[in-house]
C-alpha cells in the first residue's frame, strides 16, 4: 500500500481478505488456546498419574477375597452329585482345576470333570482280598503322594499324575497314578492299620501306622537296579514305644524326625523319632480345651495347623528354645466365629488354608500375615468335604452327597498391616522378627516381606549423610553469602553447586571402590582428621588474627576461606600421618582390628560411614544452594541495622540474619532429606545391600530404594513380590512428596515474610 | 594489639573461621574427588615402562615382568605375621601392584609383590607388550614370526640391535594386514550378515502376521519364500567368503619369550596392538596415548567390557538423551506457558506449582519403578497386542527398551523445563506483552512471536539441565532398558533404521556394571575412572552452558527493564 491511501484515510479495514485474515487469526488463537490448555493440563495429568498408578499397582494387596460359584460359559456351574461310590475320604483337584479326583473308602481313585462330575476315569487300588479301607493319609498337598491304610496291616503309597497334551492345539489332560513304592501293598503292621502317616522325598520315605496305641514304623528305601532299570523297595519295620496317647490321627514332618499325634480331646503329642535310645515322646500337650477336629501340616510341612470344635484354627511349629532344644509352640491362632470346624484344605503353593464350620462359614487364612482375607457363609449346615485347587483358585465343596465347584479370587492374602510393619514369627524362627527376605530357591519358602529394615536402612543412610552433610553445607552457606567477597561468592556458588549435578553413580563407584578400601586400612585417620581439623582451623585463626598488620592486610576480609585451604590440607595430611603412631599407642592395633575384636562390633568393608560421607557428599549442593539463597535474600538493612547498633558481624548473624533465614534453613535441610532418603545408586555400590536392623555405623544397610533396583528386575510381574515393589516405591514417592511439600510451603511463607520486610 | 584468646572467642571470630573451613572443605572435597578422577581416568593410557626384574622370595627366585600399577606401604609387623621372612627393625615396606599380564599362562593379571624383593630391576628396550583381543596383554620378547607353522624370521638375544629392528617391523606389517583383514571380517559379520538375519526375522514375522489373518492365498507365502531362498543363499556366499578370510587371518604368528624363559606361540589374528614401551620417546609415547584416548571414545568394548572403547555406551547415552529431549521439550514448554500465560493464576496453579516443583525431588528410582510398571509392562503389553501379534509370545515394545527409557527419562526432567521456562517466562516484562497486544496481535501470535523468542533462552537453559540430569541418571535406566552389552546401535541401516525397541548401553551404567558386576574388578578399574571422567566432562559441559545462557540472560533483561 502506499502512503497516500495511508493519508488519504480510505484504508477498509473491513475488505473480505482482511476480514477473512482476520478471522484466521481470531480462529488461530483460539485453537491454540484450546491446544495449551489441552497440552498444559494433560503433561500435568500425567505427572499426577504417577501416584495414581502406584496405587493402582499397591491396591490389590489389601484387597479381600472373594468367591462366587464358578462360571463357565456366562453359566453358573450348578450342583451335581457325586460321582462313583462309596464315601469320600479325600477331595483334590488338578493344577487347571479342570480334572477332581476323590479318593473312597472302598479304595476308588475317581477322576471326575469338575464342571458336571462326569466320570473321566475309574482306577481301583489293589486293595488285599478281604481286607477294607481303615485308614487315610497323605505326604503333602504338592507332592499329591497319598496312602491308605487296609484291616489286615497292609498299605499301599500311590501318587496322582497328569499328563497334558496337545492334539489340534487343544489342551486334553490325562490323569494317572503312580505307585511310588511298588503296586503291591506293604505290609507295615501286625493289625489293623486305624491310624497312618507318611512322608519322605525320592528314594526316602517312612510310614507310620498301626493301631491307636500301637504304632510300628516302616522305613522304605527304593533302590534302582541300574541293569533291569527296576527299582526295588527295602523295608524295616519296628515297632515304636508305647506313647500313652492314643491315636486319633498321625502325622510325620518331611524330614521324618518329628511325628505329631492327635489324641481324644484336645491333647497332642510330639514325638522326636531320631531321638538318642530310639524314638520318644517330648511333649504331651493340651493343645485345645475342646476337641481336636482337623490336624493337618502346613505347605512345607513345617507347621502344624490344629482346628477344633470352638471354632478355634491354631497354628504351631517347632522352636528351639535356650537349652537348645526344639519344643512345639503354638504361634497363632485363628478364630470362626464359635462354630466348630468341620474340614480344612491346605494351599498348595502359599503358607495359607480354608476352614469351612459346622454353619457353613467359609474362611481364608493366611499364616504369615495372620489375616483372614475372607470369611462368607457359602452353604447351609455342615459340609463333608473341601478342596482347593492347586493355583487356590476353584475350590470344591461335598455337601449331602452333591459336589458344588466355586471360583476364588485371592490374589495376596500373605499381605497384611502387620505383615510388612510388624513384627511377625516366621516358620523357624525362635522368635518374632522384622525380616525381609523375598525369595529362596525352594516352592515351599516362606516370604517375609517386612519392609521394616528397609525402611530403617534408608533412615539410617539418611541420618549419617545428614550428620556428615548438614552441618558442612550449612556453615559454608552462612559463611560464602554474610561473609565471603563477592568476588569469590561469584566463583564458590556455581562450582559447588555444579556438584549437584554430579551423577551419583560416579560418587557411589567412588565410595565403593575407592574411599571404602581406603577407609580400612585409614580408619583412626579419618577420627584423628575430625578432632585435628577445627582444632588446627582455631589454632592458625587465632594465630592470624594475632599476626602483625603488614601481613594481615594483605589478605582483606572475606578471603578467609582461601586461606584456610593450605591450613586443612596440611592438617588432614598430618593426621593421616600421625594416625597409625596414635592407633598403636591407644589399641596396640589397627583401629578397625579394635573396634571388631575389643569392641566386638561388626566391621563391614562397606558400611554406614561410608554411605555418610558418599551420601553427605551428594546432599551438601543441595541444602548449602537453599540456605545460601535464604540467608542471602535476608535485607541488608536489618543487618545494617543490628552492625549500627554495636554488634559484632557473628552477633548480627546469630541473632538477626538466622531468625529471619531459619525457614529457609530448615525447608534446605528438609529437601537435602528428601534427597538422601531417594538416593539409590550410592547406597546401592557403598553398602552391602544386607537388609539388616542394626545402628552401627560399621556395618552396612538395605535401603528402599536400592532395594527396588536390585530385586524389580528378576520379580514376576503381577505377583505379591512385584507389588510390594511398588509399594516400597510408594512409600518412597509419599514421603519425598510430603517432605518436599513442607519445605516448599515453609520456603513460599519465607518468601512473603521477605516481601513485607 | 593482641588480643586474649577469650576476648578473640567472645567477639565470635572463631565460629567465623569455622564457617568458612566449612566451604574450604567443600571446595577441596569437590576439586580432590575430580583430580581423583581426572589422574586416575587420564593416566590408564599413558604406556608404562614395563619392569623386568629377578624376584627373591623365600630363597626362591624368579624373573618377573610387568607394569607397576599401584604402591602402597605396609607395616612390617603384618607381613611377618603372613608368613614372609622381613629384616629385623624394619618398621615399615613398600608393596607394590603389578601388571604382569599373560592371564593365559600364569592364572592371574595382577600379583603383589615387595619391592626390596625386587633385584636388578631394568627396562629392557626390547621387551614389548601386545593387547590383545582376549585375556588381556602380553609382555615377552619376540622371538620369530611363523607363516603357515614354518618360521619365517627368527632373532635371539635381549639387547637392541638392527636384526631385531627388522623383525619388529615384519611384525608390525603383518599386524596392519591382519587388521584390515579383521575390518573386512567386521564388515561382514556385522554388515551383511547381520542385515540379513534381520531381514530373516522380518520374512519370518510376516509369514507369522500372514497366518494370523488367516490369509490363505498363496501368492504372498511364495513370495516370502523366494526372497528367504535368495537371502539364504547370499548368506552362503558370504559364509564361504567369511571362511576364507578366517583363514588368512588365522596364517600368521608368533614365538615369544614370557617371564618365565617359556617360548609361546602368539596368533597375530588376536593382537589389537603391539608396542615397545621402554623403547619410546616422549614423542612417541604422546601419540600412543592419544591413540588409546581415541580408541577409548570410538571402539566397541572387549573381554567383558573389562577392555576397549566405550562407543556404544556413549551412543547409548546421547541417543537416549536425544529421544528424551525432542519429547521433553515441546511438552515441557506447552505446560510452563498454558501454567502461566493461559491458566487462571489462584489457588489451583499454586498448588500445581508447588506438585510440579517436588515432584522434581521425587526419587528417580520412583520413576523407574512407574516407567516398568506404566510404559513397559501395561503401554508396552497392550502396543504388542494391537500391533505386534505376529512376535507374540516374545514381546517387541512390552519389554525395556529404549523408547520407554527416553520417555521415563522425560517424565523425569519434565519438571525442570518446566521451572525454567516459567521462571523466563515471569522475566518477560509486562509492557512487552501489551505492546504486541496493543498492535493488534492476537494472544498466540504474541505468544510465538514475542514471548517465546525472548524465553528461548530460559528455555534451552530448562533443556540442559534437563539433558544433564539425564545423562547422569542411572537408577530408573536399569529398570526400563540398559543393558550392559548391546548387540547391536539402536540406530543403524536396516529399516526402520531406528530401533525404538531395543536395549541399549549407556554410560552411568557402564560405571557401575564394569566397577560392580565385572569378573576382573582390578583390570576393569581404570576404564572405569576413564568411563567416569568422560561423563564428569560432559556433564559439566552441559551446566556450564546453561549456566552461561543464565547469566547472558539475566544481563539482556537488566537492560530491558530499565
Amino acid at each position: 500500500m502506499s502512503k497516500d491511501n495511508i493519508a488519504s484515510a480510505e484504508l477498509d479495514f473491513n475488505t473480505p481478505s482482511a476480514k477473512r485474515n482476520r478471522s484466521i487469526r481470531a480462529l488461530k488463537d483460539k485453537f491454540a488456546s484450546v491446544g495449551i490448555a489441552f497440552g498444559g493440563i494433560s503433561v500435568i495429568v500425567a505427572i499426577l498419574l504417577i501416584f495414581f498408578y502406584l496405587l493402582y499397582e499397591v491396591a490389590p494387596l489389601f484387597e479381600s477375597a472373594d468367591i462366587e460359584r464358578w462360571q463357565e460359559n456366562n453359566q453358573q456351574v450348578a450342583p451335581y452329585s457325586v460321582p462313583g461310590e462309596g464315601k469320600t475320604l479325600y477331595l483334590t483337584m488338578e493344577e487347571q482345576a479342570e480334572i477332581g479326583l476323590r479318593i473312597t473308602d472302598s479304595g476308588q481313585l475317581v477322576f471326575f470333570n469338575t464342571l458336571n462330575g462326569d466320570v473321566i476315569k475309574q482306577e481301583s487300588l489293589n486293595v488285599p482280598a478281604g481286607a477294607t479301607v481303615t485308614s487315610f493319609a497323605i505326604a503333602s498337598e504338592y507332592s499329591g503322594i497319598f496312602a491308605l491304610g487296609f484291616s489286615n496291616g497292609e498299605a499301599i503309597v500311590f501318587k496322582q499324575t497328569y499328563k497334558s497334551t496337545y492334539p489340534d492345539g487343544i489342551r486334553v489332560i490325562t490323569p494317572e497314578v503312580a505307585y511310588p513304592l511298588g503296586t503291591a501293598p506293604i505290609s507295615i503292621s501286625e493289625g489293623p492299620v486305624e491310624v497312618l502317616a507318611l512322608n519322605g522325598s525320592e528314594d526316602e520315605w517312612t510310614i507310620v501306622g498301626g493301631q491307636r496305641s500301637k504304632l510300628t514304623a516302616t522305613d522304605v528305601t527304593l533302590s534302582l537296579n541300574i541293569i533291569t532299570d527296576e527299582v526295588s523297595a527295602e523295608t524295616n519295620t519296628f515297632t515304636l514305644p508305647n506313647m500313652n496317647i492314643p491315636a486319633k490321627k498321625l502325622l510325620l514332618m518331611p524330614d521324618r524326625s518329628w511325628m505329631m499325634i492327635a489324641s481324644d480331646g484336645g491333647k497332642l503329642g510330639i514325638v522326636n523319632m531320631k531321638a538318642e535310645g530310639g524314638p520318644a515322646i517330648t511333649q504331651l500337650i493340651e493343645a485345645t480345651t475342646g476337641n481336636i477336629t482337623s490336624f493337618e501340616m502346613l505347605l512345607g510341612g513345617n507347621s502344624l495347623l490344629i482346628s477344633d470344635d470352638l471354632g478355634v484354627t491354631s497354628q504351631w511349629f517347632l522352636v528351639r528354645n535356650d537349652k537348645n532344644q526344639w519344643v512345639m509352640t503354638k504361634v497363632r491362632s485363628f478364630e470362626n466365629g464359635k462354630a466348630a470346624v468341620s474340614s480344612i484344605s491346605i494351599e498348595h503353593r502359599r503358607k495359607g488354608f480354608v476352614t469351612i464350620s459346622e454353619q457353613g462359614q467359609l474362611s481364608f487364612y493366611s499364616t504369615t500375615a495372620h489375616r483372614t482375607s475372607l470369611s462368607a457363609a457359602i452353604i447351609d449346615g455342615n459340609a463333608d468335604m473341601i478342596a482347593l485347587a492347586p493355583r487356590s483358585n476353584a475350590l470344591l465343596v461335598e455337601q449331602n452327597n452333591q459336589l458344588s465347584l466355586w471360583a476364588i479370587h485371592n490374589e495376596h492374602p500373605e499381605i497384611s498391616w502387620s505383615a510388612i510393619w510388624e513384627k511377625v514369627w516366621y516358620e523357624g524362627y525362635e522368635e518374632p522378627e522384622y525380616t525381609w527376605q523375598s525369595s529362596a530357591s525352594t516352592n515351599d519358602f516362606e516370604p517375609k516381606y517386612s519392609l521394616m529394615p528397609l525402611a530403617f536402612g534408608t533412615l539410617k543412610a539418611a541420618f549419617y549423610a545428614m550428620l556428615f552433610g548438614t552441618p558442612l553445607a550449612i556453615c559454608g552457606a552462612i559463611y560464602t553469602a554474610y561473609f565471603m567477597v563477592p568476588a569469590m561468592r561469584r566463583k564458590v556458588k556455581p562450582f559447588i553447586e555444579l556438584m549437584e549435578a554430579l551423577p551419583t553413580v560416579i560418587l557411589g563407584f567412588l565410595a565403593g571402590l575407592w574411599l571404602a578400601p581406603f577407609m580400612e586400612v585409614n580408619l583412626a585417620g579419618i577420627f584423628v582428621t575430625l578432632l585435628v581439623l577445627p582444632a588446627a582451623i582455631i589454632v592458625f585463626a587465632y594465630a592470624w588474627s594475632g599476626a602483625p598488620k603488614a601481613i594481615r592486610y594483605l589478605i582483606p576480609d572475606g578471603w578467609d576461606a582461601a586461606l584456610l585451604v593450605p591450613v586443612i590440607i596440611l592438617a588432614t595430611y598430618f593426621s593421616f600421618a600421625i594416625a597409625p603412631y596414635l592407633e598403636q599407642m591407644l589399641f596396640g592395633t589397627e583401629m578397625r582390628y579394635w573396634v571388631t575384636s575389643e569392641l566386638g562390633i561388626p566391621y563391614d568393608q562397606r558400611n554406614a560411614l561410608v554411605v555418610g560421607v558418599a551420601m553427605g557428599f551428594a546432599i551438601i549442593p543441595t541444602i548449602f544452594s537453599i540456605t545460601e539463597d535464604a540467608i542471602f535474600a535476608v535485607p541488608k538493612h536489618l543487618s545494617y541495622g543490628s552492625l549500627a547498633l554495636g554488634a559484632t558481624p557473628w552477633q548480627t548473624l546469630v541473632r538477626v540474619v538466622m531468625p529471619t533465614a531459619s525457614p529457609g534453613i530448615f525447608s534446605a535441610v528438609m529437601i537435602g532429606m528428601g534427597r538422601a532418603v531417594g538416593e539409590t545408586m550410592i547406597v546401592l555400590m557403598a553398602t552391602g545391600n544386607t537388609p539388616i536392623m542394626d545402628v552401627n555405623i560399621f556395618e552396612g544397610m538395605r535401603t528402599l530404594a536400592a532395594n527396588i533396583a536390585v530385586e524389580m528386575p528378576e520379580s514376576e510381574v503381577g505377583s505379591t513380590h512385584f507389588r510390594i515393589l511398588f509399594l516400597a516405591a510408594f512409600v518412597l514417592f509419599i514421603f519425598t512428596f510430603m517432605v518436599n511439600t513442607l519445605a516448599e510451603l515453609v520456603r513460599q511463607r519465607l518468601r512473603k515474610k521477605y516481601g513485607s520486610l | 594489639m593482641r588480643q586474649s584468646f577469650s576476648e578473640w572467642t567472645k567477639s565470635g571470630a572463631p565460629w567465623v573461621w569455622l564457617n568458612a573451613g566449612a566451604v574450604a572443605i567443600c571446595l577441596i572435597m569437590v576439586i580432590g574427588l575430580l583430580s581423583l578422577i581426572a589422574v586416575r581416568g587420564l593416566g590408564h593410557f599413558w604406556p608404562a615402562n614395563v619392569v623386568q626384574g629377578s624376584y627373591v622370595e623365600n630363597d626362591h627366585r624368579v624373573r618377573l615382568v610387568g607394569e607397576r600399577v599401584q604402591t602402597e606401604i605396609v607395616p612390617a609387623e603384618q607381613l611377618r605375621e603372613s608368613g614372609v621372612t622381613v629384616t629385623e627393625n624394619v618398621e615399615e615396606m613398600h608393596r607394590s601392584l603389578m601388571k604382569v599380564g599373560n592371564r593365559d599362562h600364569g592364572g592371574t593379571d595382577f600379583i603383589w609383590i615387595i619391592d626390596d624383593f625386587l633385584e636388578n630391576k631394568e627396562n629392557p628396550e626390547m621387551l614389548f607388550t601386545a593387547e590383545r583381543r582376549e585375556w588381556g596383554n602380553f609382555y615377552g620378547y619376540l622371538r620369530g614370526i611363523k607363516e603357515e607353522g614354518t618360521l619365517v624370521a627368527s632373532h635371539e638375544g635381549y639387547e637392541k640391535s638392527p636384526e631385531y629392528q627388522v623383525l619388529w617391523d615384519a611384525l608390525q606389517t603383518r599386524i596392519e594386514r591382519v587388521s584390515s583383514i579383521q575390518e573386512k571380517i567386521d564388515h561382514i559379520e556385522k554388515g551383511e550378515i547381520s542385515s540379513i538375519n534381520y531381514e530373516l526375522e522380518r520374512l519370518r514375522l510376516k509369514e507369522r502376521s500372514l497366518q494370523l489373518k488367516e490369509i490363505v492365498e498363496s501368492a504372498p507365502y511364495q513370495e516370502i519364500t523366494d526372497r528367504r531362498l535368495a537371502l539364504n543363499a547370499e548368506y552362503e556366499s558370504l559364509q564361504s567368503e567369511l571362511l576364507a578370510l578366517y583363514k588368512a587371518i588365522n596364517r600368521d604368528s608368533i614365538t615369544a619369550e614370557i617371564a618365565n624363559g617359556q617360548v609361546v606361540e602368539l596368533k597375530i589374528a588376536s593382537i589389537v596392538r603391539a608396542f615397545l614401551p621402554n623403547d619410546m620417546g616422549l614423542g612417541g609415547k604422546l601419540v600412543h596415548y592419544f591413540q588409546k584416548l581415541w580408541e577409548f571414545v570410538s571402539t566397541d568394548p572387549r573381554e567383558a567390557n573389562t577392555e576397549g572403547g566405550i562407543f556404544p555406551a556413549i551412543f547409548g547415552t546421547v541417543m537416549m538423551v536425544l529421544i528424551m529431549s525432542v519429547i521433553v521439550t515441546p511438552f515441557g514448554v506447552v505446560a510452563a506457558v498454558y501454567l502461566r500465560e493461559y491458566a487462571r493464576q489462584g489457588f489451583v496453579t499454586r498448588l500445581i506449582r508447588i506438585a510440579v516443583n517436588n515432584l522434581a525431588g521425587v526419587p528417580s528410582i520412583v520413576y523407574g519403578v512407574f516407567g516398568l510398571g506404566f510404559f513397559v509392562y501395561f503401554l508396552g503389553g497392550h502396543i504388542d497386542d494391537a500391533f505386534f501379534p505376529e512376535a507374540k509370545p516374545a514381546p517387541t515394545f512390552g519389554t525395556p527398551g529404549l523408547m520407554w527409557a527416553s520417555i521415563t527419562l522425560a517424565l523425569l526432567t519434565v519438571p525442570v523445563v518446566i521451572v525454567a521456562t516459567e521462571e523466563g517466562l515471569t522475566r518477560i516484562p509486562r509492557a512487552v506483552r501489551e505492546g504486541s497486544l496493543a498492535l493488534g496481535a492476537t494472544k498466540f501470535e504474541t505468544l510465538m512471536k514475542i514471548v517465546i523468542p525472548m524465553a528461548s533462552p530460559a528455555i534451552m537453559t530448562g533443556v540442559i539441565l534437563a539433558i544433564a540430569r539425564a545423562a547422569g541418571e542411572v537408577a530408573p535406566l536399569m529398570l526400563v532398558g540398559v543393558v550392559k552389552l548391546a548387540p547391536s546401535l539402536p540406530l543403524d541401516l536396516n529399516y526402520p533404521y531406528l530401533h525404538l525397541d531395543q536395549k541399549f548401553m549407556h554410560l552411568g551404567f557402564h560405571i557401575y556394571d564394569v566397577g560392580f558386576q565385572s569378573p576382573n574388578v582390578e583390570a576393569a578399574r581404570p576404564l572405569v575412572y576413564a568411563t567416569a571422567l568422560l561423563l564428569v566432562i560432559v556433564i559439566a559441559l552441559l551446566n556450564l552452558t546453561a549456566i552461561q545462557i543464565r547469566n547472558h540472560l539475566r544481563e539482556k533483561f537488566k537492560a530491558l527493564e530499565m
